[in-house]
């Protein structure tokens, strides 16, 4: 039948970018194999959402609304994304690599006995999927054999999909779920506060590493940079483990992965891991004084200065530059 | 009660990986091998859930070659209590790996698996999750230290996974947007973030004890399950390369070449 799944993540009331890349990717996967694209929105009071993501051009929206959505928990998620595979004839469902992505999609995959590929970068016109692998050090070609077939796509890998073009039929579902499918229960979720942009959507990200040796400099010494450009804060997973900034700042191989227009890198060596969550960023600009860092070797400007003279100094010039 | 931990044989995370010319795979000579950095950490919080009184056994298991028995010593000599080698010299995809590791769990009526987030080699972040629903087990992924690397309780030793009664767990997640807390009821599959806790290094005495602690070995077709992979690698290439830059005189020409050549302040 050869239709396309797209899982269409909402936050605090709105889609994040994720997920609109997630709908291009699932509308790209649905060129491929000649199939419609559809999305699914879970959730409890979500009729406006699924209002809105029915201007995406996808062909039909499932809206699951039902207090026992109300929170994210894979569980009952997989369960509803597996039955609504199983109904409605997909082939490929997608979801953005995001903490929800990640932790839903390899569950719905088992489930349903499918092969998957995870933070999918290309999709290739004859259907097999480009993931990085070795902290991006390799890219792979991958062939899931098989239907369905399942793949997160990192946030990264394309424009995001835009409103327009009519609007999508929205249709009711309801999911039977059993005892096991609702057995976690949420507790809390303590929030990181922040003013700032949310680091996969910012135009500009600041990050800074183990050299700024403390939480307190991170305030100090960084956030006027950050605040200057209205830009985001980003981390090096050292400046994390050591418990300078919370750990949804971390970026990396294991942490987020970006593409803003320009990332300044302040005090950070330049590990491969961290390498691998920042690469694709249109313009780099390391300040570090180690003039062997490997940073420079990805930076398209790079400073060599002690960051605590070269970041005010930096500062300073950009509120000129405004002024 | 039972915790299982899964342990993976992966290339150095400090070594240089490079794609061979034909796309075949990476290569490997001189290559040093270690176990998955995550699953150090799944050993960590195993080993501190079992506790000073021995309230748990630690099992390890891992899928592949012979090779992997070194990893398993590792996990030994921290303190883990014996090891199971699935050997599967075949390709495998995250699923096969989650059918072998239900089998394992069944068969060794875990109360809980503790498994890396992801492997460095894969960065597939799929194993866990398809485990947990081949078992039709709750999930708790992205595990992590509620109260942060730098609290008296990781200093103590305190386990960041919560288990109360050996019926339920509470876990702290790593998500979008801050940390999430969940409970679960055992048994359960959780999979483990870097900040959950520092693993520990193997002593001396605990690297003599280990070489006598029990290894089996399983040849992965005496278990009755389907590794057919769905998931194959056709080919790898080399990321592509990005230009060199150029190096800044100061401050000032920074802010010059951002604005006017690279035009994005």
């Amino acid at each position: 039948m050869g239709n396309v799944l797209v899982f269409a993540e909402h936050q605090h009331h709105k889609f994040p970018k994720s997920t609109q890349v997630a709908i291009a990717a699932g509308k790209e996967a649905a060129r491929i194999v000649g199939g419609d694209c559809y999305a699914v929105i879970l959730g409890k009071g979500i009729d406006a959402l699924a209002n809105e993501l029915a201007e995406y051009g996808v062909k039909k929206v499932f809206s699951v609304d039902d207090a026992a959505f109300e929170h994210y928990l894979a569980g009952t998620y997989a369960a509803a994304v597996t039955q609504l595979v199983k109904e409605k004839g997909v082939e490929i469902i997608v979801a953005a690599a995001t903490a929800a992505g990640k932790d839903l999609l390899p569950r719905a995959a088992a489930l349903l006995g499918a092969g998957m590929a995870s933070e999918v970068v290309t999709f290739n016109a004859d259907g097999t999927f480009e993931r990085p692998m070795y902290a991006g050090n390799a890219v792979a070609t991958v062939k899931l054999e098989g239907s369905p077939k399942v793949v997160t796509v990192r946030a990264t890998a394309m424009d995001p999909a835009t409103k327009g073009g009519g609007k999508a039929e929205i249709e009711k579902v309801s999911i039977s779920l059993d005892a096991a499918a609702q057995a976690v229960k949420f507790v809390s979720f303590s929030e990181t506060k922040s003013n700032r942009p949310v680091l996969t959507e910012a135009r500009i990200i600041v990050s800074g590493g183990r050299a700024l040796k403390s939480a307190e400099n991170f305030k100090t010494v960084l956030e006027p940079l950050v605040d200057v450009l209205g830009a985001a804060m980003g981390a090096s997973r050292a400046a994390v483990d050591a418990g300078f900034v919370p750990n949804d700042l971390q970026i990396g191989q294991t942490g987020k992965v970006v593409a803003p227009d320009l990332y300044i890198a302040v005090g950070i060596s330049g590990a491969i891991q961290h390498v691998a969550g920042m690469k694709d960023s249109k313009t780099i600009v390391a300040i570090n004084k180690d003039e062997e860092a490997p940073i420079f070797q990805v930076a398209d400007y790079g400073l060599v200065a002690d960051l605590f003279k070269a970041v005010p100094e930096l500062k300073e010039e950009l509120e000129k530059l405004k002024h | 009660m039972k915790i299982l931990v899964t342990v993976k044989r992966v290339p150095d995370p400090n070594a240089a990986i490079k794609v061979k010319p034909d796309g075949s795979g990476i290569v490997t000579e001189n290559l040093k091998y270690v176990v998955n950095p995550f699953d150090e950490i799944g050993i960590e919080e195993a080993l501190r859930l079992k506790g000073k009184g021995g309230e748990a056994e630690v099992v390890l298991v891992s899928v592949g070659g012979k090779a992997s028995s070194e990893q398993l010593r590792t996990g030994l000599a921290m303190g883990a209590d014996r090891a199971i080698l699935v050997l599967a010299e075949q390709e495998l995809d995250s699923l096969a790996v989650a059918r072998i590791f239900e089998k394992i769990a069944r068969d060794e009526k875990a109360d809980l698996v503790l498994m890396g987030k992801q492997a460095i080699d894969d960065d597939a972040n799929q194993t866990g999750q398809m485990l947990a629903a081949l078992l039709g087990w709750p999930q708790a992924t992205f595990a992590s230290k509620a109260e942060g690397l730098d609290s008296e309780n990781e200093k103590k030793g305190i386990p960041g996974v919560v288990i109360s009664d050996g019926k339920g767990a509470q876990v702290a997640r790593e998500v979008d947007g801050g940390l999430e807390t969940i409970q679960l009821p055992l048994p359960a599959v959780v999979t483990v973030d870097l900040r959950l806790n520092t693993p520990r290094y193997a002593s001396l005495p605990g690297i003599m004890k280990a070489r006598k602690k029990e290894m089996k070995e399983i040849p992965v077709d005496s278990l009755g399950v389907d590794v057919t992979p769905k998931a194959k690698v056709l080919k790898l290439a080399p990321p592509p390369a990005r230009q060199a830059g150029r190096k800044v005189g100061s401050v000032q020409e920074l802010v010059q070449v951002l604005h006017t050549e690279a035009k994005v302040i």
